[in-house]
């Protein structure tokens, strides 16, 4: 056996920080507001079944919009020079140096009536509203969550032999049969950490959909966070379902991954 | 072997490439038969892998034609080329099993599956992994993996077949092996075959023809037996196999001076008192009473090394390396012939033998007693010694002047050693600066294809004044 010695801090960080919240939450679940045992809770989250479903979909529809604008860019910058490589993604990271309700703002900012971007579609004879609906929390979602989605993709794709692409090529593969046959199938571990980074996450975002959303744009997220504040065992039981719902997704994206079982 | 007038298949014609600004390839010529097994043999940066890459078209030479069945085929890529490799590591796709993996070039030529399967499946009983269709490539011993590379090139059926060093990441065993079970398929498939290696003994043993290349430039093309029988030069013969190579002075046709005596040989033509390079294999020279030899000598060491015995012997300065089937106890004296037909007689690597300089002092210090001259963009200061600024010099320092220096304390900087051939009592190293070459000797063995500072020792020196002050300034 090997010694565990060195694994002791962050065994206690473990228990101390993660294993008793979650102990915590699980007794507040199944206990009432005198800490008898009770179902109720349970039987409370499902009133908010729709906005459960709801934000799943946006979180799904946000992880799709990101890995369809993130694969060909990670692509496109395995293809560049290394120096170039390095400005964008720096470029990329930059805005996450910036506080996330900041960024949120921004965008409230940008989409707002008169605001320059209304202006501007204005003047081309456009007039609609650009704030308060699915759409904007989506696009804030993708704006926050896309440089997760670049990077695991980038990182793996930039990681393939450059041996293998030679080879396809000495076999008679075109750019494209390279990319079809060689790049894509190797990069399925990024895809799948990717979908992982950007999935779970925007399943629980909250304060994006409050600011970007309209009143019926509410996410699972953001009731928590309200109900947290006048009853914890509803709060505890909709974090629970969260969380399983999580763990069987990854699940699920850990069996795609083993499946692929890449070298 | 046969060596019939075959058609040439691919010509290199000038080939001319450098990477950042360093000359990879010097202006090659080579023609390559079909059906021949031609291996290009050289030190590690000598160049041979990058024309094995211009032929399968990963990269475009700066200047020179690469010519493919008459056709000139600069700029075509490597996907339509008719050439297929066998990479150094292999590059085997992980994500696919051995049949997927050898199947790759056929699906992408769009032949019928029925097809596919059986060549496939040949293909893999050729290269003796029959049953291992299924198997994950990830799951193979390197060996295997080799045999899939192979596979995977022959399936598609080009008409040339690039191998860059291929059995190099396997241990001698299975190297010997596949050595030969490589010339097998290349007889049994009638493809042209060109094989790239640093392992001398890989190119003699499985070539029609070897390539030797060294520092850009193709220094001899011959069967292996010319290569070996006959090198050209002193690097070929210290490359290929086991040679004494020793500095002689040809004194007139058919009569060599090696080691102070004058001994017999059938070369012809190097005009008189020439200085060159002989070569004596160390199974040509026979072991016989001292007042039988033509050369006498005290055994220093004896191995036995199961077919023969292997022994050195001191003559002289000099230490000969005598393979024999006999055994002489160490100390002895002991003499030594060698038949005329076995001395090989080779034009030296540089056409000098000292390094001269002609300069002109540029800064003088008589209090100092130093003085300083340009050499290549650098300042070289030549201590105790006094000549007037601008005074014409030329400078010769015997190649025992010249010494490696450490990093930042030499005269010039960055030289590459392009050749390192040992004559018995030293090692003669061949450098190149930026314009031109020197000759140093050194006793300790350096690596090729490496860069090193060099260093001067003047007091080893000979000056002599060629003009006094000009009045041209500067």
């Amino acid at each position: 056996m090997k010694s565990r010695k060195p694994s002791i801090p962050y065994i206690i960080w473990m228990v101390v920080f993660t294993m008793i919240p979650i102990i915590m939450i699980g007794f507040t679940a199944f206990t009432d507001k005198n800490g008898n045992f009770s179902l109720q809770a349970f039987t409370n989250a499902f009133y908010y079944t729709n906005i459960f479903v709801k934000s799943l979909w946006i979180a799904l529809i946000s992880t799709a919009i990101c890995l369809v604008l993130a694969y060909p860019l990670a692509y496109l910058l395995t293809r560049m020079k290394e120096s170039t490589q390095n400005t964008l993604i720096m470029l990329l990271m930059v805005p996450m140096w910036m506080n996330f309700l900041l960024r949120i703002y921004a965008w409230v900012t940008l989409l707002q009536d008169n605001s320059p971007i209304d202006m501007m579609l204005s003047l081309l004879g456009i007039h609609s509203t650009y704030i308060g609906n699915t759409g904007a929390v989506i696009l804030g979602m993708v704006y926050e969550y896309l440089p997760f989605m670049v990077l695991p993709i980038y990182t793996v794709m930039s990681k393939i032999d450059n041996g293998l692409i030679e080879a396809a090529q000495d076999l008679g593969s075109s750019n494209f049969t390279v990319f079809r046959k060689v790049v894509a199938p190797l990069s399925v571990p990024g895809i799948i950490s990717g979908v992982t980074m950007v999935f779970v996450p925007s399943a629980s975002t909250f304060l994006v959909a409050q600011y970007l959303g309209g009143p019926d744009d509410i996410m699972i997220g953001d009731v928590i966070e309200k109900i947290f504040w006048t009853d914890q065992n509803t709060g505890s039981a909709i974090s629970l379902i969260l969380m399983i719902f999580i763990f069987v997704f990854l699940i699920i994206m850990n069996l795609f991954g083993d499946e692929e079982a890449i070298a | 072997m046969e060596q019939t007038t075959n058609k040439t298949i691919v010509s290199l014609k000038d080939i001319f490439i450098r990477f950042d600004g360093e000359v990879i390839l010097n202006h090659i010529n080579l023609d390559i038969n079909e059906k021949e097994f031609v291996t290009i043999l050289g030190p590690s940066g000598c160049g041979k892998t990058t024309t094995l890459r211009i032929i399968g078209g990963f990269v475009e030479p700066e200047s020179g034609d690469v010519i493919f069945g008459g056709k000139r085929i600069n700029g075509t890529p490597p996907n339509k080329r008719n050439v297929n490799t066998v990479f150094q590591k292999y590059s085997l796709f992980p994500h696919l099993n051995v049949f997927d993996n050898v199947a790759f070039g056929l699906k992408l030529k769009k032949m019928p599956k029925d097809e596919i399967k059986k060549r496939v499946t040949d293909m893999l009983a050729t290269v003796d992994l029959k049953g291992y269709e299924k198997r994950s490539i990830t799951k193979l011993s390197g060996g295997q993996q080799q045999r899939v590379a192979i596979a995977r090139a022959l399936v598609c059926d080009p008409e040339i077949i690039l191998l860059d060093e291929p059995l190099g990441a396997l241990d001698l065993k299975l190297r010997k092996s596949m050595q030969l079970e490589l010339k097998e398929i290349q007889q049994k498939t009638q493809k042209t075959f060109i094989y790239v290696t640093h392992d001398q003994e890989e190119a003699l043993t499985m070539s029609d023809r070897v390539v030797v290349m060294n520092n850009g430039v193709i220094e001899q093309i011959g069967s292996p037996e010319d290569i070996y029988n006959e090198p050209v030069n002193a690097f070929v013969a210290d490359f290929i196999g086991e040679a004494n190579i020793l500095n002689g002075i040809m004194l007139d046709d058919c009569r060599i001076q090696i080691l102070g005596k004058e001994l017999e040989c059938v070369d012809k033509g190097f005009g008189k008192n020439t200085p060159v390079d002989v070569v004596i294999r160390p199974e040509d020279i026979e072991v016989t009473a001292p007042e039988d030899g033509q050369l006498v000598g005290i055994v220093e060491n004896t191995t036995f090394k199961g077919v023969h015995y292997e022994m050195s012997v001191r003559c002289g300065k000099c230490e000969i390396l005598i393979h024999s089937t006999t055994s002489a106890e160490i100390g002895s004296k002991i003499g030594m012939r060698v038949i005329p037909f076995n001395i090989q007689i080779m034009n030296k690597l540089l056409p000098f033998y000292d390094n001269v300089i002609e300069t002109t002092v540029t800064y003088s210090n008589q209090n100092d007693n130093l003085f300083e001259f340009e050499l290549e963009g650098e300042t070289v200061t030549v201590p105790n010694k006094y000549y007037e600024e601008g005074t014409k010099l030329k400078i010769t320092l015997p190649p025992e002047a010249l010494s490696l220096a450490a990093d930042g304390v030499g005269d010039l900087k960055d030289l590459y050693i392009e050749s390192v051939v040992y004559k018995g009592e030293h090692n003669e190293i061949i450098l190149e600066s930026d314009e031109r070459k020197w000759l140093m000797l050194s006793d300790t063995d350096e690596q090729v294809a490496t860069y090193v500072p060099l260093a001067f020792d003047f007091s080893k020196a000979q000056f002599e004044v060629i003009s006094e002050f000009s009045d041209k300034e500067g």
